[in-house]
């Protein structure tokens, strides 16, 4: 591994996936640096989905390298094993275990995965509940809960397994508006920190506040890339133009 | 445009009407008197109803003969019996035959060892079904009673007399094909449901399909005479594991792929988000199946693995064609007696009562189940 393979902690290089004939990741590159926080936003159907979960392999691409962590993704499963504990994942539709209380959630993997004692496990999981807010509701199962109290305990499950990146795939955009702030101030309190973070969402404020990277997407491809500010005030190509449009409008 | 008000005040909270109260007299207003028709259909019904429990109370209590006199020792004079034929119940022969219907040939003075078998099943079951033993712990306590069951049924140790098993019959025989075939087949359907979505083993994959489209496609009744005829010609000579075995092995794995169809259905329905957060987290494939995909998996499909458990636990009474001697093998065979010729009602009575007892405690706690899973998945 070279130099700057250490330093990065997500690297994408020319990365193409098909979905049967469609071509849905078209030459994809793109680094991501430690304690970076990228925000990927585009169109509906333009591929930040397919991107995001191609970094930790819950799809599969099909040419070009991924190096997550200094670990290339391949198909050894070892590499893979290591991949997934050091990147934590937020879904747009939360996937929390309905069946295991918002406790057993959290310490689920720390326990098997990570091999951490259970009471260990436990006291980390409420200092995680406690940073999003919701101790109080540990005994408590999924279906009890708001959709943004479910979405916070979905970010503090993933902490549990004190990732070094994490993956946010339009984590508010299932929430309703009264919702949506506190998820996102839990994310800003995250950036804050230092966490490195991959960030699919159409939340300008967001994005304008904790990024240091947009990155827009449309087709498949990365059409434009920079600082938020100048991409939100100066967009060179005319699809950002148009999206931006489109979201302003929309808001 | 202007907006406009609606409601100046809020409504004010008032009682619910009383058509809607809840209560006997009320919901019987509603779903059964509501019109002059439905009034005359449940009068009707309640007519037939009355007079039906009033006739099988007559038959089966009031003019019932509950015992005949024996005129020689051993031999009973069955003429209170002929004379109550058509209105009252004759439960003598039930008096004089409950031990052959429940233990088959199993000898006589050794049949406390097969009373005791099923006393020991049903508290396994009991058990089993508290979910305060749901343990590790709780396959040892199945492997300890099943062959305890297997010393006392067979005996020949502990200075217990050796029972061949053609002489095992009755109750313990039923329950016996029951249990193993249902705490047998249970495991390999979630293995071979799993097999069927395995997407990393084309083979493994086929050879569930393959498993499971060739039992279904042939009858229980084909497999049962298969095992007890057929497969001995297909085994070396000097091989030749007794007939019980045989047929347990088809019932389980004839159960094993009905079942692995529900469990599937089971896995299929569940959302593909959960399997990806319990990848995302790097749980192993088994960590995963086990903690989070069957636990889920297996609750949205309880209804219908009772369902096929119930109808499981009656079909052991097929083993009748191939002359194993279950719970209902012994009632026919002891209706067979001349004296007791013409009351089989009575007998098929009891049997259908024992049956019943088993299958409806299985329906009652199944639902017992459903409603406390749901009260965690209650949104
Ligand atoms: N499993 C799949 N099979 C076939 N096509 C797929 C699959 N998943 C996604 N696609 C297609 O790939 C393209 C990219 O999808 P993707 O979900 O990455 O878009 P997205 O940018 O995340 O969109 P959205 O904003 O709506 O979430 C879409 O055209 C979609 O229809
Ligand atoms: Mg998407």
């Amino acid at each position: 591994m070279s130099e700057s393979n250490t330093e990065a902690a997500i690297v994408l290089d020319k990365v193409n996936k098909w979905y049967g004939a469609m071509h849905v990741l078209r030459d994809v590159s793109m680094t991501v640096k430690q304690k970076e926080k990228v925000v990927v936003c585009g169109p509906s159907g333009s591929g930040k989905s397919t991107m995001i979960r191609c970094i930790n392999r819950l799809e599969v691409h099909q040419e070009g390298r991924i190096v997550v962590d200094g670990t290339e993704l391949t198909d050894d499963l070892r590499a893979l094993d290591t991949i997934r504990r050091e990147v934590g994942m937020v879904f747009q539709s939360f996937n929390l275990f309905p069946h295991l209380t918002i406790l057993e959630n959290c310490t689920l993997a720390p326990i098997w995965v990570r091999k951490m004692p259970k009471d260990e496990a436990e006291s980390l999981a409420m200092d995680f509940l406690r940073r999003v807010k919701i101790p109080e509701q540990a005994k408590k199962y999924p279906g009890q809960l708001s959709g943004g109290q479910q979405q916070r305990v979905a970010i503090a499950r993933a902490l549990c397994m004190k990732p070094k990146i994490m993956l946010f795939d339009e984590p508010t955009s299932a929430l309703d508006p009264e919702m949506i702030k506190e998820v996102l101030d839990t994310m800003i309190g995250l950036a804050e920190d230092g966490m490195t973070m991959v960030c699919v969402t159409h939340e300008m404020g967001f994005a304008r506040q904790v990024a240091d990277r947009v990155v827009f997407m449309d087709q498949g491809e990365i059409v434009e890339s920079g600082k938020p500010s100048e991409m939100f005030e100066n967009p060179q190509t005319d699809r950002l133009k148009l999206f931006l449009s489109q979201i302003l409008r929309g808001h | 445009m202007s907006t406009t008000i609606v409601a100046s005040s809020s409504v004010p909270t008032r009682e619910q009407p009383s058509a809607l109260a809840i209560g006997p007299l009320a919901w019987m207003r509603v779903n059964l008197f509501n019109s002059w028709i439905s009034s005359a259909v449940t009068l009707l019904l309640l007519y037939f109803g009355v007079k039906w429990i009033i006739s099988f109370v007559d038959w089966a209590f009031l003019h019932a003969v509950w015992s005949v006199p024996e005129t020689a020792p051993g031999k009973l004079d069955p003429t209170a019996c002929r004379d109550a034929k058509g209105f009252g119940a004759c439960w003598a022969v039930i008096g004089d035959k409950y031990r052959f219907i429940l233990f088959g040939r199993y000898p006589f003075d050794e049949q406390w060892r097969a009373a005791i078998c099923i006393v020991l099943f049903i508290g396994l079951y009991v058990v089993s079904a508290m979910r305060r033993f749901w343990r590790a712990e709780l396959v040892l306590i199945w492997i300890g009673v099943l062959t305890a069951i297997g010393v006392l049924m067979w005996g020949g140790v502990f200075g217990l007399l050796y029972v061949p098993q053609d002489e095992w019959g009755g109750l313990p025989i039923t329950l016996i094909i029951a249990t193993f075939g249902l705490a047998l087949s249970f495991p390999l359907a979630i293995f071979v449901a799993l097999g069927r979505r395995s997407t990393e083993l084309p083979a493994v994959k086929l050879l569930c399909v393959v498993y499971v489209e060739l039992i279904r496609g042939v009858p229980l009744i084909a497999w049962l005479f298969m095992a007890s005829a057929m497969f001995p010609l297909f085994m070396p000579v000097g091989f030749n594991p007794d007939k019980l075995l045989r047929v347990q092995v088809a019932v389980v794995l004839f159960a094993g792929a009905y079942l692995a169809e529900i469990v599937r259905a089971g896995l299929q329905t569940l959302p593909k988000g959960q399997y990806e957060a319990a990848d995302a987290l790097g749980l192993s494939y088994w960590h995963k199946t086990l903690f989070i995909i069957l636990p889920q998996a297996l609750r949205l499909v309880i209804p219908p693995l009772v369902n096929t458990f119930i109808g499981f636990f009656k079909d052991t009474s097929l083993v009748l064609i191939v002359g194993i001697f279950d719970l209902l093998t012994a009632g026919k065979v002891a209706l067979a007696e001349p004296i007791w010729q013409g009351y089989s009602t009575e007998v098929y009575v009891v049997l259908a009562a024992i049956y019943f007892v088993f299958c409806w405690s299985m329906a009652r706690y199944s639902r017992g189940l459903e409603t406390e899973f749901n009260k965690s998945r209650r949104r």
